[in-house]
């Protein structure tokens, strides 16, 4: 078990810099989800602690060793890729000894530590089968199974569910963030998947362009994300950005109507608010005409705009609501759940 | 898809057979030659059914002297010679390609396109055309009359280097990836991971290359000159050179018929390889 | 090279492809360009004197009636043994393709004479049509040609033409049948429900769809006819009579193995390279415009 810290990472290829300065510490035990739209470097990053590519400048060190220059096999990792990369033809036991093999550990051992793997994943009647012969799901235990057998300091997963089916990777989750509990296994996730990284994370790091927009637990990037980045990327439905105007607190819409925020911000803003937290409200200050409902069952995603202006606005109703296209509502919002970003720089202005 | 055209579904099976008759005729008749008497085969028209000396000239062909009246190895003989430059051609082919296409996928190391080139050019040389000057070195190296000098020469393919560099190429990169957290180096991921990856390829080539080995002609016909060195291929044409003198169809056939066997039934049996090898080597 | 991760730079990929250079330098390069070398002297008959003399032996070729005759030969025999084998090949297997059920037992009986040797097939071939003895020349005789290819040399072009086509109806077979096996079963349905009959489908549909393989095909049957038929020329004719077979990979062997003229040899053995690589070039030409569908 180990923490890994990562220093002023700089990765290059060439004269193009893809990660800039990264910076991050990771507790032991702890499980951090790298989440972030594709192409922004993610995967380029945890490549990098698992010694897949190289670190142009910076350090990354696992417990108190600076593994820069280790090769893979000296860092004690295990890693899961996006395609398993079971090797095809090795049965499920020899895929999971294999890297135990090389390190001459005795058979009797081999055996063992691949059983004890095998009865947590809830493979063991597949042993003797090859890759081609699982499902989806399975092949998937077997790569976790032979991260798990090495006993490693950090794991390392590379989009690993999203060659699954959206029922199975729900359950595959929860069974990830389980045996990641009970081995205490420090783990690095990457995903670009947010409610993935919401649901799995102890803590995320968010990546955008090859910066780290913001490293925090899931309910700190929810209720105070600090950039219009963070605030659009976590959430489903995704964040309103309105345009506003602020005078000491004071945010006034495009169509002239105005809320009190919970800050003394000053001049043009982005004033975002997440759809669930608009409260239909007759006497509401922000109107929105109305253009189409979305049943989900639970609750109805309603579509318009700001009324007078061409804003797009979508809010989150309880219940079914069907009646009223066309029409006007009227909704409020709390002033704890108004979040207001600098209209240039993008980065959340603090109460 | 329903298709209700009976006349030409009986056209298509008529000319496919008409097809198969045209490309069998010839080993029909050599198969037919191969199982009469020599007396017979001196008279036209020759015969179009099988007649009853098929044991007695295999026996003859196979461990008599061959053809009477010329000076050379018996055919079992020739038969092991084809075989081994048959073999060590494939095998010697198979293994040089092997290595270099697993450096020149695998290594990023100076040179390497240079080396890469170097093998590029073999493609665009065949023996036929710098015969002379290759002869001179396997005869400056003193590899005439031997299994080296008949194989050796012919072993360098890019072919088969471009093959295997395909065939690494798709392996996905996470299979390397892996085997180096696993702790693999490179002769272990190379003989762990990729050999046994690449095994139909390697059988595949491995027909197509028996084949090409076993059928050289001009290359042994320039280099061997002892008898003892001799392959079944090039033995046909001395006897049909015999032939003008004293013409015994009967064995000359026969041993076309032993110099054919070998190959086509590794064709006929490996079928499915032998077509995945030839599509492969060729595009 | 299309790989983003490799090992650590050592000594072994050196090692590794070390065999496959020294085998290409030695039996390869240095050959080659001793045949280049050559192709620039002159040598006595005894080798006793050689002289060098830049571009004399191309020249003297340029202008040689029997080069430039050996040249229009095998173009014509290339064309020849391309046209008649893929031909064949073309309509084999565009009826073993309609064919549901023994597509695979036609293509196993098809197949094999590509694993004939050269010469075998001459051997074959020169059995089948030996003048006193043959099947064919006793019947030709009923329709009034009396066949004779050892005075006869259209007889004998005939003769290799058909051998080496025969040959190589195998190897295009093959690559037709694949190519219309990898034609989107849909395409064929659309057109069937257009209204399409099969001979239609076959030209409208088809053949366009194949005319990569065909090109294809071009390239590797003119390289079969120029290289690959050394062996049923030798055991067929021999060249002869008076030249009427002589392709130029004969004519290198014949110049400089018989005749001994090892410049003269050579510059033909130069000029025999350059027409390899250009095929090549056109051939992968040909492969990288696929990848890129």
């Amino acid at each position: 078990m180990a923490s890994i810290t990562m220093k002023d990472l700089v990765k290059a290829y060439g004269d193009v810099e893809v990660l800039h300065h990264v910076e991050g510490e990771i507790e032991d035990g702890e499980l951090i989800v790298i989440v972030g739209p594709s192409g922004c470097g993610k995967s380029t990053l945890l490549r990098m602690v698992a010694g897949l590519e190289t670190i142009t400048s910076g350090e990354i060190s696992i417990g108190d060793k600076v593994v820069n220059n280790l090769e893979p096999a000296d860092r004690d990792i295990a890693m899961v890729f996006q395609n398993y990369a079971l090797y095809p033809h090795m049965s499920v036991r020899e895929n999971m000894a294999y890297g135990l093999k090389i390190r001459k550990i005795s058979k009797d051992e081999i055996d063992q530590r691949v059983r004890e793997a095998a009865d947590i994943l809830e493979i063991g009647q597949y042993l003797d089968r090859k890759p081609r012969q699982l499902s989806g799901g399975q092949r998937q235990r077997v790569a976790m199974g032979r991260a798990i057998v090495r006993n490693p300091q950090v794991f390392l997963f590379d989009e690993p569910l999203s060659n699954l089916d959206a029922k199975l990777r729900v359950q595959m989750r929860l069974e990830i963030r389980k045996l990641q509990q009970r081995l205490g296994v420090t783990s690095i996730y990457v995903t670009h998947d947010q409610v993935e990284a919401m649901t799995l994370g102890d803590r995320l790091m968010v990546l955008n362009g090859g910066y780290v927009e913001q490293f925090g637990t899931p309910i700190e990037l929810y209720d105070r994300p600090a950039t219009l980045f963070v605030a659009g990327f976590i959430g489903s439905p995704s964040m309103n950005f309105l345009p506003a105007t602020a005078t000491n607190g004071l945010l006034t819409l495009g169509n002239g109507a105005s809320v009190t925020g919970a800050n003394h911000a000053n001049g043009a803003i982005t004033l975002g608010i997440r759809p669930e937290h608009l409260v239909h409200d007759e006497n509401g200050p922000i109107k929105i005409s109305v253009q189409m409902f979305e049943q989900l069952g639970a609750n109805t995603l309603m579509h318009g705009v700001l009324d007078g202006t061409d804003n797009d606005i979508v809010a989150s109703m309880p219940g079914h609501v069907t009646a009223g296209e066309g029409s006007v509502m009227s909704f409020s919002v709390e002033a704890s759940n108004l979040h207001v970003f600098d209209a240039t720089s993008g980065k959340r202005i603090e109460e | 898809m329903i298709e209700n055209r009976p006349i030409l579904n009986m056209v298509s099976h008529a000319v496919l057979i008409f097809g198969v008759i045209i490309v069998a005729l010839p080993i029909w008749i050599t198969f037919v030659a191969a199982t009469h008497d020599p007396v017979r085969m001196t008279q036209a028209p020759i015969p179009m059914l099988p007649g009853g000396y098929f044991w007695e000239n295999f026996k003859q062909t196979l461990f008599g002297g061959g053809l009477s009246g010329t000076e050379s190895a018996p055919v079992w003989r020739m038969l092991l010679n084809s075989l081994m430059m048959a073999l060590m051609i494939s095998f010697g082919k198979i293994a040089i390609s092997l290595l270099s296409a697993f450096a020149i996928v695998y290594f990023k190391f100076p040179f390497r396109m240079g080396f890469f080139w170097l093998i590029f050019i073999t493609l665009m040389l065949p023996v036929e055309v710098r015969i002379l000057p290759t002869f001179e070195v396997v005869a400056d190296l003193g590899m005439l009359n031997s299994y080296w000098g008949l194989s050796i020469p012919l072993i360098a393919s890019a072919t088969a280097t471009f093959m295997f560099r395909q065939v690494f190429l798709t392996i996905p990169d996470e299979m390397l990836e892996s085997a180096r957290i696993d702790g693999a180096g490179p002769l272990r991921f190379f003989w762990d991971i990729l050999i046994p990856l690449s095994r139909t390829n390697i059988a595949a080539l491995f027909v197509i290359l028996f084949i090409y080995g076993w059928n050289q002609y001009l290359w042994p016909l320039l280099i061997t000159t002892e008898t003892d060195m001799t392959t079944i291929v090039m033995s046909i044409k001395q006897m049909l050179e015999a032939a003008e003198q004293s013409p015994q169809w009967n064995i000359i056939m026969m041993t076309a018929l032993l110099a054919m066997i070998p190959p086509v039934f590794v064709v006929v049996a490996m079928q499915r390889l032998f077509v995945q090898g030839l599509t492969e080597t060729d595009k | 090279m299309l790989k983003r991760v490799h090992f650590p730079t050592s000594l072994l990929p050196y090692l590794l492809v070390a065999p496959q250079v020294i085998i290409t330098l030695v039996f390869f390069v240095w050959p080659a360009s001793q045949a280049v070398y050559q192709s620039f002297l002159i040598e006595d008959a005894f080798g006793i004197s050689t002289e060098f003399v830049w571009f004399e032996n191309f020249s003297y070729l340029a202008s040689d009636e029997q080069y430039l005759g050996t040249f229009g030969r095998t173009i014509f025999f290339s064309v020849c043994v391309a046209v008649l084998s893929m031909s064949a090949a073309l309509l084999l297997a565009g009826f073993a393709d309609r064919i549901v059920r023994g597509a695979t037992t036609y293509r196993t009986l098809l197949i094999w004479p590509y694993a004939v040797a050269p010469v075998l097939a001459g051997a074959l071939w020169v059995f089948m049509f030996n003048p006193t003895l043959g099947i064919f020349p006793y019947i030709l005789e009923f329709v009034g040609i009396d066949w004779n290819h050892y005075l006869n040399g259209s007889h004998a072009m005939m003769l290799v033409i058909f051998a080496a086509a025969w040959k190589q109806i195998a190897y295009n077979f093959l690559f037709y049948l694949a190519a219309m096996q990898s034609i989107p079963r849909s395409l064929i349905e659309a057109a069937a429900i257009d209204g399409a009959g099969p001979v239609r489908r076959f030209w409208d549909h088809i053949f366009p769809l194949v005319s990569p393989t065909t090109f294809f095909l071009l390239v590797i049957n003119a390289v079969y006819a120029f290289f690959d038929t050394f062996g049923i020329i030798h055991a067929v004719t021999q060249g002869g009579p008076a030249n009427a077979t002589t392709i130029l990979v004969y004519k290198v062997y014949n110049d400089g193995f018989v005749g001994l003229d090892l410049g003269g040899s050579a510059a033909q053995s130069v000029i025999l390279m350059v027409l390899v690589i250009a095929m090549t070039v056109v051939q992968f030409r040909y492969v990288e415009r696929k990848v890129e569908y």
